[in-house]
């Protein structure tokens, strides 16, 4: 599961600039543009690469335009603001001069969202962000990046220099617990599996990872195992791998920090089961409901919308059961009799 | 021929040009695409551009982003004539397996970026123009966009943001024929003073009262160039829309009106 070494925790966005940091001493082909959205390790590239930073201030959309204006020059650009408004107040323009740009003109984007989920606590719903899963991936040519800490935000830095397109990373703004160190950390695949199941695989991303890790090991001590999957490349994973991995379960948990039903990881996980005819049951774990204007800590919140560790656990304990062997046997002796 | 004569001879092909087109495929939106004609004439013909038709994303071009891509059917003889495509590919407008759309994309030869979209030129225009200044290549970026388009906000935040950078290798050519789909831009949300509204935002700006003179456009391409203000160029040219065709010129709510083939003939006979 977690590796062996204590890793201590970081924000994301300071793992990914610092991984920025490093390389744009190197390649001078790096161009980091803001919409006055900071962080400490954004301080040190100003200071350092005043030559290749640009704050264009509180403007989304003119954000997008200039940034695909560096990238159309030959610069591998990375874009930072609040997730919500870094997806949606400029979304037109991720359209036209990014995904639909992209088709004709090589250039390389990589959106950084940072504040996805619930992490803007007490913000409320401007700064939260359920909405960004369900309309990126709306867009070809989007490559959508969503790692569960800052291990994985880092190891972003690389791919984003090594893969040509337009991008989006997806970060949390709270820090979390480390879930991987650097050597047990492996883009590749773009999933990883943190523990093997009997019947259910939980297959979560971003903050849910942690939250299904928690409800495995509740679920584990009740004597129901659940396997526990990390989907951090929502557009690139290794479909092969991943298919023979969920070979083995009855069925599959989506778990994500968005609006359920509403074309987040639940339509792309329904989308893929059936493009690659998977004998799979599902069932989604999202956040239900409409905005919400409560205050409480991110766990209170989940626990509102139905996301919280115990609405989970009752949630899988209940498809677990709904797919047991005893079941099954009536189902075939009711199907056998039929005939 | 004189220079003024060679630019009013080719603005009167390219005028031709695009009313045959738009006979053969009247789905085009012709009104918007008569009134930019002498300022892609100046900047294609005039030596203001430098450009390799052969090789259309030579590092050496200045780039010109076509912001009003719907406005833009007059580029396709300008780029065909200049050998960036076969000039028979001009028959092939809006039909099946051509690139030549009904707007403009950059599957087309000399075309840059995604237009007809509006409100996107001036942004991109601006990251392109700092992209070369940073790298110290010294080329010109022009952004020419329709007066309409400027109720875009996302304009504005270019304008604010090519100013704060000076970006004096940035010019941006407003064809101002002041009316847009429904009607005239001053009875809806007026642009009245855009000039000033440029120079508020840091800009210099030249107004171009004759707009379909391919003279007094040239002089005013050309002053931005030799300027040392160092600061981004507004040159706001009045044009008319759906210039010399009757029932469009200047004609509110001729957008997307089309123009009887009857009425293109005799046009085109009438003149020559």
């Amino acid at each position: 599961m977690t590796a062996g070494t204590i890793v201590k925790p970081k924000a994301m966005r300071d793992a990914l600039l610092e991984a920025l940091h490093e390389a744009m001493q190197t390649d001078p082909e790096i161009f980091f543009v803001t919409a006055d959205f900071g962080s400490p390790m954004l301080d040190a590239i100003r200071t350092d690469h005043p030559d290749r930073f640009l704050n264009v201030g509180i403007a989304e959309q003119n954000l997008i335009n200039i940034s695909a204006g560096l990238a159309l020059e030959g610069f591998t650009v990375f874009s930072y603001a609040i997730a919500p408004f870094i997806t949606m107040r400029c979304f037109e323009q991720i359209r036209v001069n990014l995904a639909l740009l992209s088709e004709v003109r090589s250039i390389n984007v990589n959106l950084i969202g940072v504040g996805t989920g619930y992490s803007y606590v007490v913000s409320g719903p401007t700064h939260q962000c359920y909405e960004d899963l369900t309309v990126m991936r709306g867009l070809p040519n989007m490559q959508i990046l969503s790692p569960s800490d800052h291990i994985a935000a880092a190891a972003l830095a690389a791919r984003c220099l090594a893969r040509s397109g337009p991008k989006y990373l997806r970060l949390d703004a709270q820090i979390l617990p480390a879930l991987y160190d650097q050597s047990s950390f492996a883009l590749d695949e773009g999933f990883r599996v943190h523990a093997k199941g009997e019947r259910v695989c939980l297959v979560a991303t971003a903050y849910m990872v942690h939250t299904a890790l928690k409800v495995a090991k509740i679920l584990g001590a009740k004597g129901i195992s659940v396997g526990v999957i990390d989907l951090f490349d929502i557009t690139g994973f290794d479909e092969e791998k991943f298919s023979t991995l969920l070979g083995d379960y009855a069925g599959v948990v989506t778990l994500e920090e968005g609006f359920v039903g509403r074309g987040g990881l639940d339509a792309m996980m329904f989308d893929w089961v059936a493009r690659r005819g998977l004998p799979l049951r599902i069932r989604n774990v999202g956040v239900s409901g409409g905005y919400r204007f409560e205050l409480g800590t991110r766990e209170e919140l989940h626990e509102l919308v139905g996301i919280g560790i115990e609405a989970v656990c009752s949630a899988v304990a209940d498809f677990v059961r709904s797919l047991s062997p005893i079941l099954d046997n009536s189902r075939s002796v009711f199907l056998g009799g039929d005939k | 021929m004189t220079e003024t004569e060679f630019l009013e001879t080719k603005a009167r092909w390219v005028w031709e040009e695009t009313l045959r087109i738009h006979r053969r495929s009247a789905e085009t939106r012709v009104a918007s695409s008569l009134s930019p004609i002498e300022i892609f004439v100046v900047l294609y013909y005039g030596g203001l551009l430098r450009q390799d038709p052969a090789n259309p994303r030579w590092e050496g071009r200045d780039r010109c982003i076509i912001s009003k891509g719907h406005g833009s059917l007059c580029m396709y003889p300008i780029l065909a004539d200049l050998g960036f495509f076969p000039i028979s590919l001009l028959e092939t407008v809006c039909r099946r397996g051509s690139y030549l759309g009904g707007i403009p994309d950059p599957v087309i030869p000399g075309y840059e970026t995604v237009n007809g979209s509006l409100g996107h030129g001036a942004g991109v225009g601006s990251g392109i123009a700092l992209a070369l200044k940073r790298r110290g290549i010294d080329r010109q970026v022009y952004v020419v966009v329709g007066d309409g388009e400027l109720h875009e906000g996302a304009n504005w935040e270019a304008f604010m943001f090519a100013a704060q950078h000076r970006l004096d290798n940035l010019t941006v050519i407003v064809d101002n024929n002041q009316i847009s789909m429904l009607g005239r831009t001053d009875d809806m949300v007026s642009h009245r003073d855009l000039g000033r509204k440029f120079e508020a935002f840091g800009w210099r700006a030249v107004d171009v009262p004759e707009g379909h003179s391919v003279n007094a456009i040239s002089h005013a391409l050309r002053e931005c160039r030799a300027c040392t203000a160092g600061v981004p160029h507004a040159v706001i040219v009045n044009t008319v829309k759906g210039h010399r065709v009757p029932g469009l010129h200047d004609t509110p709510l001729s957008h997307v009106t089309a123009i009887k083939p009857d009425l293109i003939d005799q046009l085109l006979n009438l003149d020559k």
